[in-house]
């Protein structure tokens, strides 16, 4: 009996054994070809992966024999993706070139320590400093030379609405922060949510924060804020505060259990009035069917892009550095961009993109992009360096749940000092 | 002769297990330790000397007094519920139930499954919606079904805590002990979700612990005890519980060690949540040190990690030496 | 007859302890049931709202997807799991074994040291972890170590470098067992066996590895569960999602930006499904296993 116990557990450790000598001898992806291009990013689902993968086909098109590795970590605004990034690099593995949010995001976290190559030559031999707005290389500019290819533009500052529910009880969307709550009172006496929202992860409460500054403090004060020359001590900040925490009781009480996509899902059916979000929601709402799908400056940024950039770079010792400047050219191409941005929902970083190829909503992005203010993302990395989003991300966490103004205040002017902008 | 090559022997055989413990375990703690002094914050190493700058930060960080806690509030309910769970179903399957051995499995499976996989289904359990736009989901649906209230789970914010304007408020304010109405020092509702999924998983095995515990009884005890006139309970008060007394050590060491860890579980059912409320200090590392990249402090979190579980495991592992050596 | 008519209190105190088993069941068994029903619905059938619904239309859609997506971290964790389960019980084995049988002066004390390295948070060790298994990469490629050679480099970011990890802080856990295994068996085998002239290592061969069965068995079942669902090491060590084991491929399959919740679940129960056997098949030992192993350290 004892025996036979043995003869079985030893037959299973065998079986197991067998199993994994054979997958440990299984030959790896055969021997990669010498021309092999790896692309790090977060783009796993939807459009954005659509986006990517048709760049891949131009890529392909264009080099043909190049193998494309797709290392992807899914995960919201690169939450998972941006650690792994980080351990590979430090681990002397960086891929041949990643996804990176334009501005302090890539120049405190990258550039500064020394990661990256600077990319001037590439600029001057293909014509970009004509190509790009000069808003967007100011942004990408540091010491002098340029240190990445932006993709795309996103717009942060949209209100999003259900044009149905809108007409049928002939509301209009919100211009100022008194219409907005004078809106969301209706909706609320209506059984409908007035404003989802969905931030697992923060960010998204943080992303409704940065809205509701440049409402409130306008273009010019709310570029301070990351320079220093705007008091986080002062009334304005104060007041953004104030009416941040005046509409978070208007959201939904189940907010931390959803994320971004999930509290659009509020608006199409209809259970929701608004939602401010960045416009990678066109590209949710188009894949969800939503026909209805309206929008509009949130209060008080009509004039104003809070604008954020999806840009790659090059490592220092990228393993395919031929191969990786050949990706950076197509990124930056108008080809590239033409691709790339109808199907991720994003417009062009250049000029020169032909706008028919591009939806309703995004041609309204477009002519914004040319006209507005344009001013740098917070929650997005544009604005600030990763260790100071991570404070403010801290002090939002908190004050989303006790809405204690006076103590978020001097926690976000004590984030301001311990990221070293701020005295 | 041969008795001193087969000593040779033996230390040749152990020493590497014993290198990588003074390697892997305390030469790793003591290089955390350096780096949790040093200035280390951003990509690249940077090990200058800051004294306890880290340390003063952390205690001077509301975050971390929430982690703190959130962690003695989910290790306290955690013990009380998988330790009254465990012994419950216990001491009702050593019964002489039948189909025991089907029950078992049945409460002892959870064990097998990862916290991963335990967050993923729970989160999905546990998402509250909101009845006021008539989102019923998960457990809301079968309490609405059952007329009980509806429960906001690991998104309630709620900390329950002494009122500072309530009777007790008032008596322990004037007795200087004002500090205690703080919501520092209260009950995070949102935690208890997350105490839920881990009795799930934990209880099982609390279970399975005790019942290896009851099947070495001697009945002979139970038999001396009821000739001596004691009655059903008093047998378990009196001689069943005091023989069990070195399972609930154990267990209650196990599980404590776990739960001051607690990390894949919160990361996967609400990470942070809504205010801090299911915050841990070990996912405070993770975010401090792989996102934020403030390895220093991350390291000093790890450190106080450390400690805690030290105070409650080193007096154990002393224990058990010395029990040991004396038999 | 009479004596069953004589007891209805009896009857239901019987009933009663049902009851409560019963409703514990219930408990434990309420999230295997959404779990399968879930995952047996199509997307569009998988909302919060009908959660507690039989699937209308049962389909595998969900399973075949989340296999499709996890299969190649199913490889990864088998690679992994396996080897690092083996070496690490051996190990065990073999310290067990000096430690009960061949003990020096300062054993218990070094037993207790090695026995720590089970309790720690492993946030304390990580930094520097990482930090050495990145040295190990860049030493091995400074060597030029070829590429066949690879499965033999504990580096940062491959699989063998987070088995490496899993068996050295294994170490305590598989060495307690085996320890208190070993020391239940009498000297005296052993003394007969060195009478016949065996010396340390025959000793081992012949006398106790033989009946060491119930033990591997015990540790090797553990060792195979923690490692298959160890998360907080595969999260940090492996980022290249090449070489990621399943427990992180499914926790970022949660964290995508579209949640599927019907691949979602169904992908949990596949994940949770190797383990699960184990135990549905050989919880025996580990029940047996549990009493003369861990407890009585």
């Amino acid at each position: 009996m004892q025996q036979r116990r043995i003869l079985i557990i030893a037959a299973i450790v065998v079986v197991i054994a067998a199993v994994a000598i054979f997958q440990a001898t299984r030959p790896r992806a055969p021997v990669p070809p010498a021309a092999t291009l790896e692309i790090f990013s977060w783009w796993t689902t939807g459009g954005e992966e659509a986006g990517l993968l048709k760049m891949f086909d131009l890529y392909r098109q264009q080099h043909a024999g190049v193998e494309i590795i797709n290392a992807t970590v899914a995960g919201g605004a690169g939450f998972e993706a941006k650690p792994a990034l980080k351990a590979r690099m430090l681990g002397g593995d960086p891929p041949d070139s990643f996804q990176v949010h334009m501005g302090r995001e890539l120049i405190d976290t990258w550039v500064v320590t020394n990661f990256m190559e600077p990319l001037d030559e590439l600029f001057r031999a293909e014509g970009w400093e004509q190509a790009f707005p000069a808003g967007v290389l100011a942004l990408l500019r540091h010491e002098g030379s340029y240190w990445s290819v932006p993709v795309n533009i996103h717009r942060a500052n949209v209100l999003w609405y259900n044009k149905r529910v809108f007409e049928e009880n002939t509301w209009t969307p919100p211009a100022t922060f008194d219409e907005f709550f004078a809106l969301a009172e209706q909706m609320r006496a209506k059984g409908i949510t007035p404003l989802a929202l969905g931030d697992v992860g923060i960010w998204a409460s943080v992303h409704l924060f940065e809205v509701v500054l440049a409402g409130v403090l306008g273009p010019e004060q709310y570029n301070g804020l990351w320079t220093g020359a705007t008091d986080w001590n002062g009334p304005e900040v104060r007041r953004a505060l104030e009416t941040m925490a005046r509409m978070l009781t208007y959201v939904n009480p189940d907010h931390s259990a959803l994320s971004w996509d999930q509290a659009n899902d509020l608006v199409i059916q209809g259970r929701a009035g608004m939602t401010i979000m960045g416009d990678w929601v066109d590209a949710d709402n188009l894949a969800k069917n939503f026909a209805d799908s309206g929008w509009a400056p949130p209060p008080g940024t009509r004039g104003i892009f809070v604008a954020l950039s999806d840009s790659f770079g090059l490592p220092k010792n990228a393993p395919h550095r031929e191969q990786a400047l050949a990706w950076l050219r197509l990124a930056g191409s108008r080809a590239g961009q033409e691709a790339f941005n109808p199907v991720k929902g994003s417009i062009c970083a250049r000029n020169d993109c032909d706008p028919g190829l591009f939806g309703p909503y995004l041609q309204s992005a477009m002519q914004d992009w040319e006209r507005d203010q344009i001013v740098p993302s917070l929650a997005h990395g544009a604005a600030a360096s990763e260790s100071w989003v991570a404070l403010i991300n801290d002090v939002m966490t908190t004050f989303v749940s006790d809405r204690d103004v006076a103590k978020a205040q001097a926690g976000l002017a004590r984030a301001c000092v311990e990221a070293g902008v701020c005295r | 002769m041969r008795l001193t090559s087969d000593r040779v022997l033996a230390a040749f055989l152990i020493a590497p297990s014993i290198a990588a413990a003074a390697v892997f375990v305390y030469g790793f703690i003591g290089w955390t330790a350096w780096v949790s002094l040093s200035n280390w914050a951003g990509l690249r190493p940077d090990l200058s000397w800051a004294g306890v700058a880290n340390y003063l930060g952390l205690f001077a960080n509301p975050r971390f007094h929430l982690d703190i806690r959130n962690t003695i509030v989910f290790t306290v309910f955690l013990l009380a519920a998988c330790m009254s769970l465990g012994l419950g179903l216990a001491l009702l399957l050593d019964r002489g139930v039948r189909g025991e051995s089907i029950f078992r499995s049945l409460f002892f499976f959870p064990m097998a499954v990862s916290f991963i996989v335990t967050g993923v289904a729970w989160r999905w359990l546990l998402a509250p919606g909101d009845p006021a736009t008539g989102r019923l989901t998960g457990v809301n649906v079968l309490l609405a079904h059952l007329d009980l209230p509806h429960l906001r789970w690991y998104t309630d914010h709620t900390v329950l805590h002494i009122h500072p304007d309530g009777a007790l408020g008032q008596v322990l304010s004037g007795a200087g002990l004002g500090a205690l109405t703080d919501p520092t020092v209260g009950i995070p509702v949102a935690m208890l979700s997350i105490v839920i999924a881990a009795t799930w998983q934990m209880s099982g095995f609390v279970m399975a612990l005790y019942l290896a515990g009851l099947r070495g009884f001697p009945e002979e005890l139970r038999e001396a005890a009821r000739i001596d006139g004691a009655g059903e309970w008093q047998v378990y008060r009196y001689v069943v519980l005091p023989f069990l007394w070195p399972v609930t050590l154990s267990a209650l060491i196990i599980l404590g060690h776990i739960s001051l860890k607690i990390f894949d579980l919160v990361a996967a059912m609400s990470k942070r949540g809504p205010g801090f409320a299911t915050d841990v200090p070990a996912y405070f590392m993770f975010e401090t040190t792989f996102h934020a990249d403030r390895f220093a402090q991350g390291a000093a979190v790890a450190v106080v990690m450390l400690v805690s579980v030290s105070v409650l495991i080193i007096p154990y592992l002393v224990y058990s030496m010395r029990r040991e050596t004396a038999t | 007859m009479t004596r069953v008519a004589a007891s209805p209190l009896a009857m239901a105190g019987r009933a009663l302890i049902y009851a409560a088993l019963v409703v514990a069941a219930a408990f434990y068994l309420l999230p295997v049931y959404v779990l399968v029903i879930t995952g047996l619905k199509s997307y569009a059938e998988a909302g919060l709202s009908q959660m507690w619904h039989l699937p209308a239309a049962p389909t595998l859609e969900g399973f075949q997807q989340a296999y499709a997506r996890l299969a190649p971290h199913f490889a990864n964790s088998i690679t992994l799991t396996v080897p690092a389960a083996l070496i690490s019980s051996f190990l065990g084995s073999v310290n067990g074994y000096i430690l009960a049988k061949w003990r020096f002066r300062g054993a218990d004390l070094l037993f207790t040291l090695i026995l720590f390295g089970m309790f720690i948070p492993y946030q304390s060790i990580l930094i520097p972890l990482v930090d050495t298994l990145q040295r190990v990469n860049f030493a091995a490629a400074a060597l030029g170590v070829p590429g066949w050679l690879s499965w033999a480099i504990p580096g940062y970011g491959t699989i063998p470098g987070l088995a490496f990890v899993h068996i050295v802080y294994g170490i305590p856990i598989t060495t307690l067992i085996f320890r208190n295994y070993y020391a239940t068996i009498p000297d005296e085998l052993l003394d007969a066996a060195k009478a016949d002239g065996a010396n340390l290592l025959g000793i081992y061969r012949l006398v106790l590895l033989p009946i060491s069965m119930p033990a591997f068995a015990v540790v090797l079942i553990w060792q195979f569960t923690s490692i298959w669902n160890e998360f907080l090491f595969a999260v940090v060590l492996t980022q290249n999602p090449a070489v990621r084991p399943v427990t992180v491929a499914l926790y970022n399959l949660a964290g995508s930006y579209i949640v599927e919740w019907n691949v979602q679940m169904a992908g949990a129960l596949l994940a949770a499904l190797p383990t699960l056997l184990v135990y549905v098949f050989l919880g025996r030992y580990f029940l047996r296993g549990l009493l003369a192993g861990a407890l009585k350290g």
